[in-house]
């Protein structure tokens, strides 16, 4: 077998097994099936183009997502998530985070799974990507900073920002429907 | 350190990510601390939560998988036959490349050949024993070759003819020895060079090639392992009718 086809044949190997993971990941970005089909097929055409250039023995499945994460930033939803300033910046508005036998750690304790599906799709998306990445995908801080391409220190910040604002959304659920 | 610097730590600690300095120090304090073990508590499990809701959320068509490793394949192929095309494409660019070369050195050695003999017939004219054995008679001019040339060969009867021969010599082309022969047509003089067919002598070995150089006509062909040249200023077609019986004496 030639080098080419060879290559060809690994790169479904490892390809193919991420599938319904980066498929998941595409439309928790976009919001849309077809859409999300569209990021996902041309992850993998991107993707299938470089392998070349893929080293071998890094991070493959990091890799993956940085395509598909950069791809989507082309697309007019990642356009319009782009456009979305200062997710790091020090001026953080969102509210502090709870103590024990407060009301909204009461509250809290009652989250369900469609809270967060709703609560996740109410997110920016630069939050909604770092929590899915982290808490889904259970990549380590220095895997999500290969994939979102900023600095170890800025996931982290990022992340506390972003389960801030989702424990704020689920809080404000929580309530409206205790009323 | 303050609860609220504590509590910056605890993403790392739920996410599996703290300094091992950081961990130990963290966990003792969380035995010491309910209001930070409750909210480590509330992280943990809406991070399992999270996990759950988001793992199970959207799912891809199986037409979806299979128009993916379709499209895997196919490019896996294009590419391949692609390869393939280009591969080819450089071996016929080279072959052509080459016979190019090969049929530009043929045409150079052929043009520098009868350039060569072509200035042999112009010293013959210019000079005044032309020959070294005079005589009109084929019986007389073919033998005298013996012994001086490596091959022999045969002379037409020119009695019918507008042809005379004058007589012959040896020449020396490329270190080969061959016969230049002289024959008078009218007030025209040709000269017909025998010599063996060397390769790459003349590379002409296939057919009849008439040619014309500095304004004189020449035929050439090849038979029986010798190369024939005649060359002259007359008419093609004159050219053409010594060749002619040239080729009939040599069937003969």
């Amino acid at each position: 077998m030639s080098d080419l086809a060879r290559d060809f044949g690994s790169f479904e190997e490892l390809a193919m097994p991420l599938f319904a993971k980066l498929y998941n990941f595409a439309y928790w970005l976009m919001q849309d099936r077809a859409a999300a089909e569209d990021l996902v097929q041309e992850t993998y055409m991107k993707a299938l183009r470089g392998f070349s250039s893929f080293q071998q023995g890094t991070n493959f499945r990091a890799w993956m997502y940085k395509i598909l994460r950069n791809t989507f930033l082309t697309t007019k939803a990642g356009l319009k998530a782009g456009s979305f300033v200062s997710f790091d910046s020090d001026d953080d508005k969102l509210s502090e985070p709870t103590a024990a036998g407060t009301p909204e750690s009461v509250l809290l304790a009652r989250v369900e799974v469609e809270t967060i599906q709703s609560a996740l799709e109410k997110l920016p998306v630069k939050f909604r990507e770092i929590i899915l990445l982290c808490d889904l995908e259970e990549m380590s801080y220095q895997e999500i900073a290969d994939t979102l391409s900023i600095p170890p220190g800025t996931v982290m910040s990022r992340l506390s920002r972003a389960r801030k604002a989702l424990r704020a959304l689920l809080t404000a659920k929580l309530q409206v429907e205790s009323q | 350190m303050s609860c609220d610097a504590w509590r910056d730590k605890l993403d790392t600690y739920v996410d599996g990510d703290p300094s091992q300095g950081d961990l130990a120090n963290l966990e003792a304090h969380l035995r010491t601390c309910p209001s930070c073990a409750a909210d480590a508590l509330d992280r943990m499990r809406i991070k399992r939560i999270t996990q759950v809701a988001a793992a199970t959320r959207y799912a891809p068509s199986p037409q979806f998988r299979l128009r993916i490793e379709k499209s895997i394949q196919k490019r896996g192929k294009q590419v391949w036959t692609f390869t393939w095309i280009r591969v080819a494409a450089a071996a016929v660019a080279l072959v052509l490349i080459l016979t190019s070369v090969v049929l530009w050195t043929q045409h150079s050695v052929r043009q520098q050949t009868l350039a060569e003999l072509l200035d042999l017939h112009v010293a013959t004219m210019a000079s005044a024993n032309p020959v070294d054995v005079i005589s009109t008679d084929r019986h007389t001019v073919k033998p005298w070759f013996q012994g001086k040339i490596p091959f022999t060969f045969n002379l037409p009867e020119l009695q019918n003819s507008p042809f005379k021969l004058v007589g012959g010599r040896v020449m020396y082309l490329k270190h080969y020895a061959g016969a230049q022969l002289l024959f008078e047509l009218r007030n025209h003089r040709l000269s017909v060079f025998i010599i063996q067919d060397q390769p790459g002598l003349v590379p002409l070995a296939m057919g009849v090639t008439t040619t014309r150089q500095m304004a004189f006509n020449l035929e050439t062909w090849s038979e029986g392992g010798l190369r024939y040249v005649v060359v002259g200023d007359a008419a093609p077609e004159d050219i053409h009718q010594l060749s002619e019986l040239l080729r009939v004496a040599g069937h003969s």
